[in-house]
């Protein structure tokens, strides 16, 4: 995988996604190594976006790389009015590998264009986030043992969700069953439907939290948020629908994880923290060593 | 009372004819085939009646011989276009154009969000749908139908 870029999700095979995740796996062994030593990595932060930054930061550092790079667009020349074509020209100087985010779509497959250094896409407005989705396959396959056959709840904020999206998409590589529970006004996309129809996997959708939840392999929560609503009274109508509280938890699978990409605001109560089957803080830890895995991997380190 | 029969475009004597272009979409299709930079000879009629497409235009070129590539480029804009290749006044191909797989710098792209509406970066789109035109942006990766199809 030496010297490519990781722009959408569909740009890796499923044999390379699996590498991928075997790497990760070694590197949750020994997060700790000197690998990325004499190696300057640029992170490009033109949207702030704290959490990807420092998961992806903090795997560099672990492994002893350097970073140059800005954590929002106003401290950079872009707010001169310097294209995004100049911006990755000149930086691409400076560095061997280039994390970006932008808030324009397609922005990260076009600085993969132009860049002579792998680019890796950290979320491209509401396009893609390859590496959230990596972390998230990780999550699932560690805690589940396989990626085969799983029954999957996708929560939440299915329309405009690009996490829900992007895993549902690559998921599909692997017989999933997918249970889709949203309001009316975010529900699953039809193109995406179609798209399941069309490789003959299974889907359920529902309004809202039924017995079918003590099915679930996996329980994936979005953030419904107000401003998706185009009437605010149908948002306070649904808003403590989709809220997940530990009592709904009782006859769940003992496999059974929850997952969320983060920030979380209510849709989570703090009860199910303690519960085991909660799991996603320990899914932001797997992104450091996904991270790891695939910028060692495109710098043909690994 | 019998009408004067008369060719509304004169005959070409080698080259290329292109029918059955929709009025509306003439100048498009001499854009994309970037017939206002050549130096041959060009004679076009438009806006002449068609059973078929209401009104149509018509194109001859003389000296230029397209090829199939090229000339499915013009397919988003003038999807029934026959192509008539004349050597010595006879007409000695007839072809029809093809939506093409891919289509570079024809179409724009309506996500309004996509890196393309924003830098100078040329369009790229795979065909999803040849039927109802669908594109699928190589950027952004949203889908462009028919009904928001615009050419650059």
């Amino acid at each position: 995988m030496k010297n490519r870029s990781l722009v959408s999700i569909d740009d890796f095979s499923t044999e390379e996604i699996l590498r991928i995740l075997d790497l990760a796996e070694e590197f949750e062994k020994e997060p700790t190594q000197k690998l990325l030593e004499g190696k300057v990595i640029a992170t490009l932060f033109f949207e702030p976006s704290t959490r990807t930054r420092l998961s992806f930061e903090s795997a560099i550092n672990r492994l002893g790389g350097k970073i140059v790079g800005f954590s929002d667009a106003s401290n950079s020349s872009v707010s001169k009015g310097e294209t995004l074509n100049d911006t990755i020209l000149t930086v691409n100087n400076y560095c061997d590998l280039i994390v970006m985010r932008h808030p324009i779509e397609g922005s990260a497959r076009y600085a993969s264009e132009i860049a002579s250094v792998p680019v890796i896409n950290a979320g491209d407005g509401a396009n893609q986030h390859p590496t959230q989705t990596l972390l998230d396959l990780y999550s699932i396959r560690k805690t589940q043992g396989t990626l085969d056959n799983l029954n999957i709840f996708m929560v939440g904020d299915l329309k405009y969700g690009r996490t829900v999206h992007s895993l549902m998409m690559a998921m599909s590589r692997w017989n999933t069953t997918f249970n889709f529970i949203s309001p009316e006004e975010l529900k699953m996309p039809d193109e995406f439907k179609l798209y399941l129809d069309n490789l003959g996997l299974k889907y359920y959708e529902h309004n809202d939290f039924t017995d079918i939840i003590s099915k679930a392999d996996i329980i994936y929560m979005t953030r419904v948020q107000k401003e998706r609503f185009s009437d605010p009274i149908e948002y306070e109508k649904v808003k403590n629908v989709y809220v997940l509280r530990n009592s709904m938890l009782k006859n769940t699978k003992p496999n059974m994880r929850i997952l969320h990409p983060l920030p979380r605001v209510n849709e989570i109560h703090q009860d199910v923290d303690s519960n085991p089957k909660a799991y996603y803080f320990e899914q932001a830890l797997n992104g450091v060593y996904t991270r790891q895995a695939i910028v060692c991997s495109l710098l043909g380190i690994k | 009372m019998k009408e004067a029969k008369q060719m509304s475009v004169s005959a070409i004597q080698n080259g290329t004819v292109i029918d059955h272009v929709p009025a509306r979409n003439l100048f498009k299709v001499i854009q994309i085939l970037g017939l206002d930079r050549i130096d041959n000879q060009i004679t076009f009629g438009t806006n002449l009646e068609s059973k078929k497409l209401g009104l149509k235009a018509i194109i001859k070129i003389s000296g230029v011989f397209f090829e199939d590539e090229d000339i499915n480029r013009i397919a988003l804009v003038a999807p029934d276009a026959k192509l008539n290749i004349i050597k010595d006044y006879e007409v000695v191909e007839k072809k029809v154009v093809e939506v093409p797989d891919y289509i570079v710098g024809i179409a724009k792209c309506m996500n309004p969000k996509c890196i393309t509406n924003f830098e100078s970066v040329t369009t790229r789109f795979k065909v999803v749908s040849k039927k109802n035109v669908s594109l699928k942006c190589h950027y952004c990766e949203k889908i462009t139908n028919q009904e928001n199809l615009q050419i650059i």
